[in-house]
């Protein structure tokens, strides 16, 4: 305990973080439905789920990005120890840009088409530090250096149109470098673009972060990029994190029956039948009372537990947490208690 | 099929060159070369895996087989016939036997029209509009007679591929072009479509031609499989020569690409 107290404060820590909005009948949907997680200094954490899941939502609440229509209902965001839940734009904006670099799916939506990368790339600078544009302009080709674009003070003055996806995601992690950033949040950084191109910028992405020994939050659909890239795993589903774990342990013995079945569903050998998970996700508005994933959970087979109560997340004794009545079905009791993750 | 003999492929393009620009530029040779000299055969019941990133000339290829494509040269034949040139109004009397299946199911279904009628579209058309034979259709794929009287908006994308594909189905075709049909869909949803297009291979004898930029989709439903590169095929062969023994470093560089996990 006394560990414990001594222990700096995790970079992130999100405690219990409701997302709602409204209903078309007037009633209130969680679309984020109590969530946990930490991020210390340095780590890399995986956010996997499926469209809908609400794994880019808790990112925009903790950006203060969330869309017109959705607030955070209860919970907090402490960045550095600090709740950060409610701060005006004018704060927010000094985190954002400064302390957290941002890199979105689509890198032609992130810039601006009418100005040159360069000039957005000093802009990014110049918001958040007072220099001369001279050495706005040299921190912008040691950036865009860093990220693989060879002849940078040339190529910085070319516009957003001019350069191929992948270089374009290059920019855009240029830029959310630019500050020297504490934490890299990723959201679908390389959905959008070719699978050999997707190679490339993951290395540049992970090369980024090393050089700025930031962390990194990777949210993707793809638990083989998740677990190629990250050390942990939040496995999130309908609103909720069902998982959470160390990339090996999630891999090698997953704990929840939804994270089972993804990784069942990874596409065999010709001529083996896929194994699909059946049915589909809930939508928000109609997620069962009890276990969100019950209806389609091969574990739970309608047992009423699952369908009253909704499971904690919980430590298991392999050192995962997991959401799930049964998952001691799946070797995974609860760990005993005193025993430390 | 009268008109095929059953050795033949029901699909077989031979050196397509496919050249965009004015009339002019493209017998100047100014044109853009989208495809350039390839060629494929397609027979009865198998599938064929087309992959290639984007801009390589695989849309154009798959857009060329529908007459949507300006052929600069080279031949398409379809069920025994020379199709490269037919004129649109011929084209349709064959065009039920090879249908398409689009990759994104939110913009490919009509969102005022309820899900029965989508389907019933192409019948209606042709004048063969019957009710049970929808019915049925649907059946097969997986959507409940509840859910046929409803709008696609209200569906799932799993859903709403299921109907992509009962509609393609709806005039018997013998030949699918399915493009990147699972590459928007969820990963769990992605299984259930791959088992359901399995399902329907083998029931109703059908052909694929299966584009996807998803190695490893390709490799779990392909039988042969050709690489496509700038407008033309690097590499072409069956599943395991390509996977196992692939000869372009392109092949290579592709393979590479798929992430993998290794826990030592």
């Amino acid at each position: 305990m006394s560990a414990e107290m001594i222990r700096k404060a995790p970079l992130l820590e999100v405690n219990g973080l409701v997302v709602t909005t409204t209903g078309p009948d007037g009633e209130t949907v969680r679309l984020i439905d109590d969530v946990s997680f930490t991020v210390d200094d340095g780590e890399v954490v995986g956010i996997v789920g499926e469209s809908g899941s609400g794994k880019s939502l808790t990112m925009l609440a903790v950006m203060g990005l969330l869309p017109y229509g959705l607030e955070v209902a209860a919970g907090s965001i402490l960045w550095r120890g600090k709740d950060i839940v409610g701060l005006r734009e004018q704060q927010l904006r000094e985190i954002r840009g400064r302390d957290i670099g941002m890199i979105f799916q689509d890198p032609m939506t992130a810039l601006n088409p009418l100005r040159r990368i360069g000039s957005q790339l000093a802009e990014a600078i110049r918001l958040h530090q007072r220099v001369p544009r001279r050495v706005a302009r040299a921190r912008v080709h040691d950036l865009l250096d860093t990220v693989g674009v060879k002849d940078a003070a040339k190529r910085a003055r070319a516009y957003p149109h001019e350069w191929s996806g992948g270089m374009r995601q290059r920019a855009v992690i240029a830029m959310a470098m630019a500050n020297d950033p504490a934490l890299l949040i990723a959201d679908e950084p390389t959905t959008a673009l070719d699978v050999t191109v997707q190679a490339q910028v993951m290395r540049t992405l992970e090369k980024a972060r090393a050089e700025l020994s930031s962390a990194l939050i990777l949210i993707t659909h793809d638990l083989g990029l998740a677990a190629q890239n990250a050390s942990r795993m939040l496995i999130m589903y309908s609103g909720r994190i069902v998982e959470s774990g160390s990339t090996r342990d999630i891999f090698l013995s997953p704990t929840h029956p939804y994270t089972q079945g993804l990784l069942k569903s990874r596409l065999a050998e010709r001529d083996e039948r896929a194994y699909a998970i059946p049915g589909n996700p809930p939508s928000p508005r109609l997620r069962p009372s009890g276990c969100a994933f019950a209806p389609r959970c091969e574990l739970s087979r309608g047992r009423s537990v699952c369908v009253d109560a909704r499971p904690r997340l919980e430590l298991r004794a392999n050192g995962s947490c997991s959401a799930c009545h049964f998952a001691q079905e799946l070797g995974a009791p609860v760990a005993p208690v005193g025993s430390e993750a | 099929m009268s008109d095929s003999r059953s050795d033949e492929p029901l699909i077989e393009v031979a050196d397509l060159h496919v050249t965009y620009g004015r009339r002019g530029a493209v017998r100047r040779g100014r044109g853009v070369q989208a495809v350039r000299g390839v060629s494929l055969a397609l027979s009865a019941g198998r599938t064929l895996g087309l992959v290639g990133e984007s801009g390589c000339g695989k849309s154009t290829l798959i857009r060329s087989l529908f007459g949507l494509s300006p052929v600069a040269s080279g031949t398409i034949r379809a069920f025994g016939q020379d199709i490269t040139r037919i004129p649109p109004r011929r084209r349709r009397e064959f065009g039920g036997r090879m249908q398409m299946v689009f990759q994104d199911p939110y913009s490919a279904l009509d969102p005022r029209m309820t899900v029965h009628e989508i389907v019933a579209e192409p019948l209606r058309i042709t004048g063969r509009y019957d009710r049970r034979a929808i019915d049925e259709l649907l059946d097969r794929v997986g959507v409940s007679a509840e859910m046929a009287a409803r709008r696609p908006g209200e569906f799932s994308g799993g859903q709403r591929q299921r109907v992509g594909i009962a509609r393609a189905l709806a005039l018997n075709p013998k030949v699918l072009v399915l493009d990147e049909p699972v590459s928007a869909l969820d990963v769990s949803i992605q299984a259930q479509i791959l088992n359901l297009l399995d399902d329907l291979q083998k029931d109703l004898g059908l052909s694929y031609l299966f584009v996807s930029h998803d190695l490893s989709v390709i490799r779990h439903v392909a039988d042969e499989v050709v690489v496509m590169q700038a407008g033309r095929f690097v590499e072409e062969g069956t599943i395991e020569q390509v996977f196992d023994h692939p000869e372009h470093p392109y092949t290579r560089t592709l393979l590479d690409s798929i992430p993998h996990v290794d826990f030592v």
